[in-house]
C-alpha cells in the first residue's frame, strides 16, 4: 500500500511506499506501476518504480498534482493480473579479465573467491528497478554474508556487461559508463539493446534473474552464434 | 537537388534536438529535448515548421555551416551572436528574425551571449532518424539521431524537404534574466539543519563549469546534512535538485540519470526551467521558495505568454 503521497516539485506525484526495502514493498510498487502504465493516461509522461518508491510525472501543461494525485488514489490494483514475471538467465564469465574486483570481495568479505562465485551463482534474484543508465537491472537479495559497500572511488570508465555488487544488490552496466560498484565479472549479452524500440531492456522491475557462469571460450564464442 | 549544410566547424555541443521522449524513464531513459523550451518552439514557428520539429541546439559556441540547395529559410533563436556570409559579404544576424540563404552561404554561429543554449531552426524537415519517436541525441547514451553522438566538423546536415512559404518573419523578443530560481521543497528538505536551510534558500551560489545537458552543478556555502546522506535510489526528474555529501547542490536537466541516490532539497519550478538552463558558468543563483498552488499559476501564465509569443508569428 502507499504510506503516503506527495508533490514532488509541480509536475509529479511522489508516491511513498514506507521506509523498508524488501521484495514484498516493491513488489507493491510494481502492482501500481503496472496498473497505471495500463491505464495509459495521455498527460502522465513517465513512471518511474523504484525500491519503495514511485514516482508519477506529468505535463503540467493538461493536468496538475490534484488530478494525478486523485487517479493514483482511485486506481483499481487488485484488478492488475498478478505479474506473471519472466525469468531470465544471464551468462557471466568470471576470468581474471572480467572480475576485476574480486580480490577486494575477499578481502571485504572475507570469503574465498570459489565460496563468493559458488554463493552468488546458486540464487535466483528479484529485479527491484531499472535505470540509472538506460536498462541497468537492480537485482536483490544477495545474502547478509555477500554484501559490500561502493568502491570508496568510483571508476571512471567501468565496461560494458560488467555485473557487479554492492550491498543488497547486483547489477549489470548496459554500456560502458562511470561507476562505483564491486565488479565480479561480465555477460556478452547486450542488456539494452538501442536497437529495439519495442523492449530494449532485457530485463524489466519484476522479473526473476538467474545468473550462470561460463568460461572465456565460452564468452569469446557467445556472440558468433 | 540535394540540400544540405556542410559542418565546417561544428561547436563545442551541437546536437538535434526536438520536443524529446516520454514514457521511458522505468527503463532509464531520460527525457532529453530542447534544453530551452521557448526558445525551441519560436525557432520553429519563425520559420514556418511544425512546433515540434528537429531543431539545432548549440551551446556557448555555435557551428559554422555552409549551404548548398535550393533557397530556404533559416532562424536563431537564444541570445545569440552570429553571422550570415553571402557571397563574401558578412551580415551580423538578428536573433528571431528569418533569413533567406542560398546556395554558397554560410552561417557563424559565433557564440552565445552571458547565457548558454542556442538554436537553429531550418524551414524544411532534417533528414533524421528518430528512436523512440524523438530525434534528440543524449550523448551520455548514445540514443537519438547521429548515432547519439554530437555533430563534428565536416559532417554534413540533409534536408529531405523545404517549406514552400519563405516569406520573412520576425518577432521581438528579449530573454529575461533571472537571478532568482523559485524552487519548491523537496520530500529531503528536513536532512539539512536550520543553517543549511536557511543558506539554500537565501545565499548565493555560482554555477559550477561541470554542468551539462545532465546536470547543473553549483557552489557555494555547503549545506549541512544532519539526517543521512544517502536515500534509498530512486526516480529523478528534470529539475530535482539534489545534495551530496559534500554539500554541494546539483540540480538535474534535461539528460539526467534517470535514477539517484542523494537526498531532494527541492526541484525546481516549471516556470522557471527555461531560464535556469540558460544560466552559464560563473554566473550567481539564488533559490527562492514557492508554494505548489502558486507555481501551478505562474506556469499557467508563462504557458500563455509562450502562446501569445507564438501567435503573434
Amino acid at each position: 500500500m502507499i504510506k503516503n503521497i506527495s508533490n514532488l516539485g509541480d509536475a509529479a506525484v511522489y508516491c511513498d511506499f514506507g521506509i523498508e526495502v524488501n521484495k514484498s514493498v516493491n513488489s507493491e510498487v510494481i502492482k501500481y506501476f503496472k496498473a497505471l502504465k495500463k491505464e495509459n493516461v495521455e498527460s502522465i509522461n513517465n513512471l518511474t518504480p523504484s525500491y519503495n518508491k514511485l514516482i508519477v510525472s506529468y505535463d503540467l501543461r493538461k493536468t496538475n498534482f490534484k488530478e494525478v494525485k486523485k487517479l493514483i488514489e482511485n486506481l483499481n490494483v487488485n484488478e492488475t493480473e498478478d505479474d506473471n514475471s519472466t525469468k531470465i538467465e544471464i551468462p557471466v564469465c568470471c576470468d581474471d579479465q572480467f572480475s576485476l574486483d574480486i580480490k577486494t570481495l575477499e578481502k571485504k568479505l572475507n570469503i574465498s573467491r570459489d565460496k563468493i562465485l559458488e554463493n552468488f551463482f546458486s540464487k535466483e534474484y528479484f529485479c527491484y528497478m531499472t535505470g540509472f543508465i538506460a536498462g541497468m537491472p537492480f537485482l536483490g537479495d544477495l545474502d547478509e554474508n555477500m554484501r559490500v559497500p561502493r568502491l570508496e572511488t568510483p571508476r571512471v570508465k567501468v565496461p560494458k556487461g560488467s555485473v557487479a555488487l554492492t550491498e543488497q544488490f547486483a547489477n549489470i552496466y548496459t554500456f560502458e559508463s562511470p561507476g562505483g560498484w564491486n565488479i565480479l565479472g561480465n555477460t556478452p549479452v547486450d542488456v539494452f539493446d538501442n536497437s529495439k524500440e519495442e523492449e530494449p531492456n532485457l530485463i524489466n522491475p519484476g522479473d526473476i534473474v538467474v545468473f550462470k557462469q561460463i568460461n572465456l571460450e565460452k564468452y569469446n564464442s557467445y556472440n558468433d552464434k | 537537388m540535394i540540400n544540405n549544410f556542410e559542418i565546417i566547424r561544428a561547436g563545442v555541443n551541437t546536437t538535434f534536438q526536438d520536443q524529446g521522449r516520454n514514457n521511458l524513464y522505468h527503463i532509464g531513459i531520460p527525457f532529453s529535448g530542447a534544453m530551452d523550451n521557448r526558445n525551441y518552439s519560436l525557432a520553429n514557428k519563425l520559420v514556418g515548421n511544425k512546433l515540434n520539429s528537429p531543431v539545432v541546439e548549440f551551446a556557448y559556441q555555435g557551428p559554422h555551416l555552409k549551404y548548398s540547395g535550393d533557397k530556404i529559410n533559416i532562424v536563431v533563436t537564444g541570445d545569440v551572436v552570429f553571422k550570415i556570409i553571402k557571397s563574401g559579404i558578412e551580415i551580423d544576424g538578428n536573433c528571431y528574425e528569418s533569413y533567406q540563404i542560398e546556395a554558397g552561404d554560410e552561417i557563424n554561429l559565433i557564440s552565445t551571449n552571458k547565457s548558454v543554449y542556442g538554436y537553429l531552426a531550418v524551414g524544411g524537415e532534417l533528414n533524421l532518424k528518430f528512436q523512440w519517436n524523438s530525434c534528440s541525441i543524449n550523448t551520455k547514451a548514445n540514443i537519438g539521431s547521429n548515432n547519439g553522438k554530437k555533430l563534428e566538423d565536416g559532417q554534413k546536415i540533409n534536408i529531405l524537404n523545404i517549406n514552400s512559404d519563405q516569406s520573412k518573419k520576425k518577432t521581438n523578443y528579449i530573454n529575461s534574466k533571472v537571478e532568482n530560481i523559485r524552487v519548491i521543497k523537496g520530500p529531503n528538505f528536513d536532512y539539512f539543519s536550520d543553517e543549511g536551510k536557511k543558506i539554500f534558500f537565501e545565499k548565493e551560489f555560482s554555477v559550477s563549469k561541470l554542468s551539462d545537458r545532465m546536470g547543473m552543478r553549483l557552489e557555494g556555502p555547503k549545506i549541512e546534512n544532519v539526517v543521512n546522506t544517502n536515500i534509498k535510489s530512486e526516480g529523478l526528474l528534470k529539475g530535482v535538485i539534489q545534495v551530496p555529501a559534500d554539500g554541494n547542490p546539483i540540480i538535474m536537466l534535461s539528460d539526467h540519470g534517470t535514477i539517484g541516490g542523494y537526498p531532494k532539497i527541492g526541484v525546481v519550478a516549471s516556470v522557471d526551467y527555461d531560464r535556469l538552463v540558460q544560466i552559464s558558468p560563473g554566473s550567481k543563483i539564488k533559490f527562492k521558495e514557492i508554494n505548489l498552488s502558486d507555481a501551478e499559476t505562474l506556469f499557467k501564465l508563462y504557458e500563455m505568454d509562450t502562446q501569445n509569443l507564438l501567435n503573434q508569428i
